[in-house]
């Protein structure tokens, strides 16, 4: 189908396109790499009066190390964040992640930044972005301020971002050295996430030093399997010590039940995916 | 709004509504046909071009977000007459029965081998994991890409990329 009529303008700076949501008022939108955002304009799901296009400004592409963060910018793609060295070696979760984004063409213009303030429970990059305990850079009218991703999050698509913000770079600590895995379980080639679990590993001469945990589509936000984490602390990177830290992965979720998946079902893939998922990065 | 940009390596402006999609400027504005929609969803990937040398779904891509930008559709792939390496081996395999998928398919083939010179059949199955076939079952389109990619090894005459 083709979308409602709508107004566009594309600044080149994040002022003029801070200033252009605030103009436009309510019904103003922001459109990035547009791979959520068009095919909902396409089905008519939504109507917004502007589009305010970010991908014109440069400011906000790229990656940068920051001493003991990375910080990527907010319209880096799916398919640049795949490719980063530094990405590579001190936030490996979130290239195994992204390697799981949909397809490639989708990966060409899709962006890290659009992922996040999208906040699809399905969505595979809030889970990892939770896990490293990563901070959001917000820019408004009033100016600056930085969000923890553990408040970001708010509910189904739903985030702690104002009417005339932009999400402008999210700032990773780095986790040089860590193991790192996604495991996704979908039934269909560029199918979305039933349940996914993102987990980092640091293990010390064969013992699992630290270990972050997150769940993806295990509530209406990502989660973060604390319980998990902190059985796993000081346990040998054993298979039988894994299995039996995962079985806490579904203490504490929401999950909901759809065509895809019952709730029970769901938290049965939590805790046989965590198990998966911390044994890969734990290099077990 | 008024756009600029090269399609196949002719530069065209035109005035574009910005609701246009580039699969409807393509095909509408300018008479490129060649690209095809093949779904509402932007999962089948039969709209796939390149956008300043990387594969995307036409469909999901706004007329005006390419001002300014390179185009090249499964239009602009034959040169003198004679078939690109990735279309010839399509051909040549029967990687195709209707051939709705097709310029997708190859758009992609091309963009995959780009990044993948001489890729496994796991590599080639997933590089083509947004376009979607009903016909063929896979099974020809993979030996196609394959087989492409020996013919564009080192010594070939024709480098792989549209342009
Ligand atoms: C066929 C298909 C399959 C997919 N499969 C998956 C999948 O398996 N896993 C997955 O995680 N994703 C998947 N996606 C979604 C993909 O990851 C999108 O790229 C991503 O969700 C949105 O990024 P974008 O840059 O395209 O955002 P857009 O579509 O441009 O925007 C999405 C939303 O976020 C807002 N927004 C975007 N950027 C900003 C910003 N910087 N500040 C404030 N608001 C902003 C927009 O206003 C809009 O509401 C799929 C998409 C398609 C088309
Ligand atoms: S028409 Fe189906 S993905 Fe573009
Ligand atoms: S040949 Fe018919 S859809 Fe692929």
């Amino acid at each position: 189908m083709i979308p409602a009529a709508f107004d566009y303008t594309a600044p080149s700076t994040v002022d003029e396109a801070v200033r252009a949501l605030a103009d436009a008022g309510d019904d103003a939108k922001v459109i990035a790499g547009g791979q959520s955002l068009i095919p909902v304009l396409r089905m008519r799901l939504a109507a917004p009066t502007t589009l305010v296009d970010i991908g014109r400004i440069p400011e906000l592409r790229g990656i940068r190390d920051d001493g003991d963060a990375l910080v990527i910018g907010s319209t880096t793609t799916h398919y640049e964040v795949q490719r980063d060295p530094a990405v590579r070696d001190h936030a490996l979760l979130l290239k195994v992640a992204t390697d799981t984004v949909a397809d490639p063409q989708v990966r060409h213009r899709g962006t890290f930044g659009g992922a996040i303030a999208h906040a699809d429970p399905a969505g595979d990059l809030l889970a990892p972005v939770l896990a490293l305990e990563a901070e959001l850079v917000l820019h408004g009218l009033e100016g600056e301020r930085t969000v923890a991703a553990s408040d970001f999050f708010v509910d189904y698509f739903t985030t702690a971002l104002r009417q005339d913000e932009i999400l402008v770079a999210v700032r990773v600590p780095k986790h040089t050295g860590w193991g790192a895995h996604y495991e996704k379980f979908n039934r269909v080639a560029q199918a979305w996430s039933i349940v996914a679990v993102a987990a980092a590993v640091r293990t010390e001469g064969g013992v699992i030093a630290e270990a972050r945990v997150g769940l993806t589509n295990m509530s209406s936000v990502p989660v973060r399997a604390r319980a998990v984490e902190e059985a796993l602390v000081g346990q040998p990177a054993t298979v039988e010590a894994i299995k039996a830290a995962a079985a806490h992965a579904a203490d504490g979720t929401s999950a909901t039940e759809d065509s895809n998946a019952d709730t029970a079902y769901r938290e049965h893939l939590a805790r046989v995916l965590t198990s998966r998922a911390v044994t890969a990065a734990a290099g077990v | 709004m008024r756009i600029t940009v090269t399609v196949d390596g002719t530069t065209y402006t035109d005035e574009v509504e910005p609701r246009k999609l580039l699969v409807h400027y393509l095909r509408e504005t300018i008479g490129k046909t060649g690209t095809v929609v093949g779904c509402d969803t932007s999962n089948c990937g039969s709209c796939t071009v390149h956008l300043n040398g990387q594969s995307v779904k036409s469909c999901s891509v706004l007329a005006v977000q390419v001002d300014g930008a390179e185009v090249t559709t499964i239009e602009g792939l034959a040169r003198d007459g004679e078939l690109h390496p990735v279309q010839q081996a399509f051909h040549d395999n029967h990687a195709l029965q209707c051939g709705f998928c097709t310029p997708g398919m190859i758009m992609q083939s091309i963009d995959l081998l780009a990044d993948h010179p001489d890729p496994d059949e796991d590599t080639v199955r997933h590089g083509l994991e947004g376009n979607l076939c009903r016909c063929t079952g896979y099974q020809n389109i993979v030996r196609a890409v394959q087989d492409a990619a020996q013919k564009l090894k080192p010594g070939s005459q024709q480098p792989v990329g549209g342009q």
